[in-house]
């Protein structure tokens, strides 16, 4: 359902992606792993056109989105929960959530999906109330997620979800990545975290110095030699 | 003690419309990381437009509060669209540049339209009072300060009930994480230059039965709402009115102990040492920092 095909990206005079070529097919789980710098947010930043320094086509259901405004590209349910996670520290949780359905076609249903995303992370509904920036990060991380949820999407977009987080924040993560793809929604997983995306995703795709280095299923790099001396630390 | 009374309410009634002719430099500031000299210039504009409207047809400032306050609308759409739409993303010494420029501009248009008089909005109800036993207060300064008050509660429940608020506040934190969420930044910042430029506004024609309306009479009002302005946080819109209302009770109580002649000094040299020791503001530790 998402679709790039010789994605260039530069900033300034600086190219960050080179021929970048990539699908997610629907119900799908896709990693992107690679390195500090590979390009992984920057191909990210393109496909949400929160950058728009790029050549090359980008296709979401079959219809092209690359000359999209980002609010379009969220109205058509592609939606990127951002490395860092980014809430609005000063927000409540509840607010932050709130501005997740933002886009025209989610606000009158905003406040059921509060509730189912309460219901899938019960941990939030403690802290409804609470500001965003008083989180821990685990909690800021599913907040990030449920906030992300909020759009309905049909692809959500992961940017190192389990970055800085502790062992068990980072299963809690990867369980909700795998119930996000069993309510049918496509997700598109960045990590640096190369065992446990690997494990869980049924493709995935290694990008190194902005070029797709590697690509197969998941269970298959997770046996590559390159990749588990380059990634796996073994 | 009745005198004090007196001395104080009467600075807090200024305070009101200070607070009100300064919120919205804080809202730009906040929403559009904009630093708007010519802020004042827009208080200057609604003064002239009660002035013209009140020497053309004898209307008092309230009757043409509504035209008012939607020709502001259309000069702050106009403003952000032909002018500030441009710079959003430019340096901030650029930024800076274009709004002196515009302060300049508009200054020089309102001499050559009206000349450098002083123009007086001379309805009745200027030299009206309220007598309320032991305090008197004037009658369009009661009225400046309740508007003022029932115009801040709106922008306070625009801002916390409303998606379009809830948008800006948003935007104002993290305006990178606000373009995922699909809110259009360009939009935002449109709505927020023209609610600061129409707040300015209602502040300049609450003024203008009190106040005399001349080219250079915004510069002073930009001045104050910048010194509000720092006093509040920068960006905080509650910040805002504190600061409006401690410069009207320091400049009302400076009046009183020192003479009229030491009120400015009076609210410069609080800026200093609220700088020195506050230099986050008042109200500081909310606002002021932004990741963009
Ligand atoms: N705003 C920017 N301006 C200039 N160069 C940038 C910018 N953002 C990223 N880069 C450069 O682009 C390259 C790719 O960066 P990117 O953030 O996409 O990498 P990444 O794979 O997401 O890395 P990480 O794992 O650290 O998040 C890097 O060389 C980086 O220095
Ligand atoms: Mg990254």
């Amino acid at each position: 359902m998402l679709r790039l095909r010789n994605l260039n990206a530069y900033y300034g005079g600086i190219q960050a992606l080179r021929d970048i070529s990539l699908d997610v097919g629907r119900g799908e789980i896709v990693a992107v792993i690679g390195a500090n710098a590979a390009g992984k947010s920057t191909m990210l930043a393109c496909i949400s056109r929160a950058m728009d320094s790029f050549t090359g086509e980008i296709s979401f259901d079959g219809r092209r989105i690359d000359g999209l405004p980002p609010d379009r590209i969220v109205d058509l349910g592609l939606v990127q929960v951002p490395e860092g996670r980014l809430l609005f520290p000063r927000l409540s949780v509840r607010e932050n959530l709130m501005l997740g359905a933002y886009s025209r076609r989610c606000r009158a249903g905003c406040a059921e999906r509060i509730e189912e995303v309460f219901g899938i992370l019960p941990k939030l509904r403690e802290r409804a109330s609470q500001l965003a920036g008083s989180l821990s990060g685990g909690e800021a991380q599913l907040c990030a997620i449920g906030r992300g949820l909020m759009a309905a999407p049909s692809l959500i977009m992961l940017d190192e979800p389990s970055l800085g987080l502790s062992p068990i924040a980072v299963k809690e993560v990867m369980a909700l990545v795998a119930a996000i793809r069993e309510k049918g929604v496509s997700v598109l997983l960045v990590e640096q975290n190369a065992r446990q995306s690997l494990r869980l995703a049924d493709r995935a795709y290694v990008i190194e110095n902005g070029r797709v280095a590697m690509q197969g299923a998941g269970s298959e790099l997770l046996e590559d030699a390159v990749v588990k001396k380059a990634y796996l630390g073994l | 003690m009745e005198q004090i009374a007196q001395v104080l309410v009467s600075g807090l009634l200024s305070g009101g419309v200070y607070a009100l002719a300064s919120v919205g430099l804080a809202l730009i500031f906040g929403v559009v990381g904009l630093v708007n000299f010519a802020h004042g210039e827009y208080l200057m504009l609604a003064m002239y437009i009660a002035w013209l409207a009140y020497d053309l047809t004898g209307a008092s400032p309230y009757a043409s509060m509504p035209l008012n306050l939607a020709l502001m609308a259309v000069a702050g759409y106009l403003t952000f669209r032909i002018i500030m739409a441009r710079v959003i993303n430019a340096d901030h010494s650029i930024q800076m540049l274009i709004t002196l420029a515009l302060s300049m501009a508009l200054q020089n248009l309102a001499l050559m339209l009206w000349k450098a008089d002083y123009r007086t909005v001379r309805i009745e109800m200027t030299n009206q009072v309220i007598d309320a036993g032991f305090l008197v207060i004037s009658a369009p300064r009661a009225i400046a300060f309740a508007v003022a008050a029932l115009a801040s509660l709106l922008l306070y429940l625009f801002l916390q009930r409303t998606w379009a608020g809830t948008a800006m506040r948003a935007v104002a934190q993290d305006g990178r994480a606000a373009v995922l969420m699909g809110i259009s930044l360009r939009r935002v910042y449109g709505q927020a230059f023209v609610i600061g430029t129409v707040l300015v506004g209602l502040a300049g024609l609450l003024l203008s039965p009190i106040y005399p309306v001349f080219p250079l009479v915004g510069a002073g009002f930009s001045t104050l709402a910048f010194i509000v302005v720092v006093l509040g946080g920068l960006s905080s819109v509650p910040g805002a009115i504190a600061g409006g209302l401690l410069v009207g009770v320091v400049e009302s109580l400076a009046g009183y102990f020192a003479g009229p002649a030491y009120q400015q000094a009076a609210y410069f040299l609080l800026f200093i040492v609220v700088l020195i020791f506050r230099p986050e503001g008042i109200a500081g530790g909310r606002g002021g920092e932004r990741r963009r």
